[in-house]
Formats: C-alpha cells, structure tokens, sequence
C-alpha cells in the first residue's frame, strides 16, 4: 500500500471538516474524491500535504508517519499538490515555476551561490532542459518565457499541473484540475493525468465532473460532511443510494 | 572638489544601504524599518573597536558583519514569524530599542555625546585619510556589496526570494521552507547593511546616535522604493538621487533653516508623487503593496489556519 489514511478528525471551530476519514491508495491508482461543497475534500487535502494538522488519525506514505510533517518536508517525500484557486506565482516567468517545483535546492544554499557556483549551475542547467521538456509535453512551451500572469485561466491550470510533474513526486493531489476551463484544455489536462499511472505515479483527484471522474478513475470515494460516505467504482459509487440522498438534500 | 567627494562618498553609503535592504523589501517582500539599527550596530562596532581595542579596519569590518548578523537572527527568528504589519512593528521596536541602547548606556556608547576621535584607517599599512582615498575605499565596498546582492538575486535563491513575495503558500507547497529563506535574508541585509556603518564611522571620525534614527530607515525604504524595488540599479539611481537632490537646495540659496525643512518636505511628496504615478519606482520591476489580489488570497489561507488554531 502506497497511501494509508486512518481515522482522521478534524474541526473548525465545531464545524466537522473530517471524521474518522479513512482512505488506502495503491501505487499507480487514480482515486476520485466526490461530494457536495464543505464535505472536506480540499481540508482532506490541506492535511494530506501538510498545511493543517489533524487533531487525531494517523497517515502512512510508504511505510513513513508523515502526520505531523512540515508541509515542505512532505514534498520532498514524494507528494505534490495543485490549489483549488490556482495558486501560481504569477509576478514571475513560466519557467521560473517550473524551476521552483524541482526538488534541487542546492542553489538556494548561500555558501553554494558565494563560493561554490559549480555545485549548482549544471543541476541548474539540467533543470532548464527538464522544464523545456515539461513544456513542450504540455505544449506551452512558446510561454516559457512570459510572466505566469499572461497565462490563460486553462493554460495556469495545465502549468500548475505541470509543476507537480517537475517535483517529481510519487502521488499528486490535484484539486479541481478542470474547473472552468475550456474542453480543448480538459482533453489535454486529462490526458495528463490519465498518463500518470505509466510514469509510476499516483493520484487523488477532487473534481465535480463525474464524467472525466469516470473516465479516468478506477475508484472513487464520496464524501459528505468529513465522513466517507461511499466507495467504489464510479458507476457503484453514482447508484449508491446513500450518494443519491446526499445529493438531494 | 572635496565637497563633491564627500558627496560621492555618502552615495556610496547609501547605495550599500539601499542594495541591502533591497533584497528585503524588493526581492523579498518584508518591509522592515530597522535597516538604520543595523547600520548603526555596524558603525558602533567597528568606532568602538578602533577607539578602545585598536584593532585593524578589516577585523572591525568582520566583526560588524558578525554583530549585525547576530542582532538580524535575534530579531528576525522570532519575528518573522508575524505578518506583514505586525512584522513592521516588531522592526520598529527593534530600531527603538536599539537607538535607546546608543543613547542611554553612556559609559560604553558616549550616549547623545557619541564617539568622537576614531582613529585613521590603515589597511595593509595603507593609510586612508584623503577624500579621494576614502571615496575608493567606499565604491570597492559598495561594489563588493552589489556583486553579492546581485549574485543571490540572479541564484535560485532569489527566486524562491520572489516566489516567497508572490505567493507563500504556493512556496510552501513547491516543498520550501518559508521560514528559514526568510531568516537568511534577513540576516544578509542586517550584515551588508552594517559595512555602510563601518565606512561612515571611520569617514566621519565621529558618530552619534542620531545618524540611526528611525528617520534614516525610513530615508533608505524611501531610496529603495523611489529607485525601484525589487531592482538593483535601481537601488544605485535612488541613492544617487535622493542624496544628491537636497544638496542642489543649497544652490538655490534658501537659509539653511529653511532647508532642512524643504528637504523633508522634498522627500514627502517624492514617495507620494511615486506612489500614484509610479509604485515601481524609476527601475523596478515590482510594485511595492501593489499586489493586493495575492493579498487577499493570502488572507484567506490565514483565516482558514486561524481556525485551525
């Protein structure tokens, strides 16, 4: 097992965000995280990589307690996550995003940048060819050099995905990664993502559009106010009638 | 001729100044307000050194470095940790508590006397004594100053410098320690800075508490901002001009109480006329607390981990 969550809780101020919420993940699986806004995907999400602290559960990632982990030491295990409202930095270039999702951080060393130049500039280097490479895959590659602002809203959804990729990590959290964007850029997105299990990689997906859920996801769990609802396949999953009265109320 | 020396000089003081704080304000987004304390620990550090241990300018010169960098780790560790304006407070504390010390601890500051006499510069058995020497002296440092800030900038490190600026969250999550990035180049500026200390106190001869006020700091976040933030040169242009502009009053001819005054005035409406028609400043890239649609999303991250507590 690549992923194993058990019995997470989680509050804001007595508003349950997740209750006893358990989920295993294999390696190379896509899982799709459904349900009604407020149900605790992206809290699920938040805890996952780091950003908030449960009050009790426990998350395994291959065999390493990372609960109580610092968000960045979390990504240097292997996890990647995407921001619901596309978080980019958008002052600086495309490229210097990408540049900033690779896991190198000798560069950032400032005895390295003073005296020791040779021990970064060719990881530097490499990393610019990756990111060339990334781009070219994700055809944006003539936006390299643009400020991430001047991106379309799709094309920052694919960059933001594309940064995941360069960090290279094991299992991606993507939230909402087709959200408002047009359908030429969902079929590229979800080529993307469907693609991921080839390169080893994992995924949990949260998205409101049950059919690229369906076409992408070999197991889907719904969730509603913090607690898992259902799970299953998608079509299991759409019929169960507990989902069906979630949904209508 | 001399005059025009001692002008250059002071341009280079305040360059050194404003590149440092450059890397804070521009680059990475914090502004601090106790940039003079630091340039301050420095000049004392090294006019206290000279004058009573007599110790060579280049050992006075690391030491400041040192004693800047470790009052920037006092600070900046447990402060940085605030948010933007509670930051500037806790800056400007720093700055408060750090002129009290100058002033008040008479026996080893000199108190509102200062300290007057420090001794003549010697490096390598070279005397510096004349303006032209000094002027030398000073654009070498100002130099090695700008070469060191623009060498972190251009590194990785000064991107995940701006990409703190943008966004943390975003910085956090591409597996960055905010915190810690934040720290380091606190402490570089706090150590740059005080070199412009050093060469002040040793140019002067005489330094008292009222050069590090904290109207100096606001003078050099009025160079850094003026000139552009967030651009080196900029830093170079801000202090040329700043520094030299008062001095063309002298030429007008008004009494000189009446100068001092315009000259604040002067620097008043600069930073207000900047602000509507040109936040980025004459260079700069980035205007400083334009950026209000990261702001908010900032914000709301906040309130969510504010729950959490």
């Amino acid at each position: 097992m690549m992923l194993k969550v058990s019995n997470l809780n989680k509050n804001f101020d007595g508003v349950v965000a997740l209750k006893d919420f358990s989920l295993e993940l294999k390696e190379k699986e896509i899982i799709g995280l459904i349900g009604p806004n407020g149900a605790g995907k992206t809290t699920f999400f938040n805890v996952l990589s780091g950003f908030v602290k449960p009050e009790s559960g426990k998350i395994i990632y291959r065999g390493k307690d990372i609960t109580n982990s610092g968000s960045h030491n979390i990504v240097f295990e292997g996890i990647s996550r995407t921001f619901q409202d596309l978080r980019l930095i958008r002052q600086i270039l495309v490229i210097e995003n990408i540049l900033l999702s690779f896991n190198h951080t000798n560069g950032e060393n400032i005895y390295n940048i003073m005296f020791n130049q040779r021990s970064w500039k060719k990881i530097e280097e490499q990393d610019k060819q990756k990111a060339f490479e990334l781009l070219e895959y994700a055809g944006i590659k003539d936006k390299a050099n643009d400020l991430a602002n001047d991106l379309s809203y799709g094309q920052q959804k694919l960059l933001s995905l594309i940064c995941c990729l360069a960090a290279d990590a094991k299992l991606l959290l993507l939230d909402e990664p087709i959200a408002g964007i047009n359908p030429e850029m969902r079929e590229k997105i979800l080529n993307i993502i469907s693609e991921l299990p080839l390169k080893g990689k994992s995924a949990i997906i949260i998205e409101h559009d049950m059919d690229f859920i369906e076409r992408i996801c070999s197991r889907v769990i719904f969730m509603d106010m913090g607690e898992k609802i259902s799970e299953g396949t998608p079509s299991e999953v759409r019929n169960d009638p507990k989902v069906i009265e979630a949904y209508l109320e | 001729m001399e005059y025009l020396l001692h002008i250059l000089i002071l341009i280079c003081i305040y360059i050194i100044l404003a590149v440092s704080l450059n890397l804070l304000v521009g680059y990475t987004g914090i502004l601090s307000i106790a940039h003079a304390a630091f340039y301050g620990v420095g000049a004392y550090v090294a006019a206290l050194m000279a004058l009573r241990l007599e110790t060579p300018f280049l050992l006075n010169l690391v030491l400041a470095l040192i004693a800047a960098g470790a009052f920037g780790a006092i600070v900046g560790i447990p402060s940085l940790r605030l948010r933007d304006d509670y930051f500037i407070i806790a800056t400007f504390a720093f700055q408060i508590i750090i002129f009290s010390i100058l002033n008040n601890l008479v026996s080893f500051t000199g108190g509102p006397l200062g300290l007057p006499g420090i001794p003549q510069l010697e490096i390598f058995g070279l005397t510096i004594s004349t303006h032209i020497e000094f002027l030398i002296l000073a654009c070498v440092l100002a130099a090695l100053v700008y070469r060191t800030a623009s060498r972190i900038v251009k590194s990785p490190f000064g991107r995940l410098l701006k990409a703190i600026r943008e966004d943390e969250v975003f910085t956090q999550a591409a597996g960055r320690n905010v915190a810690s990035a934040k720290v380091k180049v606190f402490i570089i500026s706090a150590s740059l800075a005080s070199i412009a200390g050093v060469i002040y106190a040793t140019y002067i001869t005489y330094i008292d508490p009222t050069s590090f006020t904290l109207m100096e700091s606001i003078f050099i976040i009025s160079i850094v901002i003026i000139g552009g933030a967030a651009n080196l040169k900029g830093s170079i242009l801000g202090a040329a001009f700043l520094v030299a502009l008062p001095e063309l009053l002298r030429f007008i001819g008004l009494p000189s109480s009446v100068a001092a005054n315009v000259r604040q005035i002067l620097y008043g409406a600069m930073l207000v006329i900047m602000m509507m028609w040109r936040p980025q400043g004459f260079l700069g890239e980035y205007a400083f607390g334009k950026n209000s649609g990261d702001r908010s999303q900032k914000a709301e991250v906040r309130t969510n981990r504010g729950n959490d507590a």
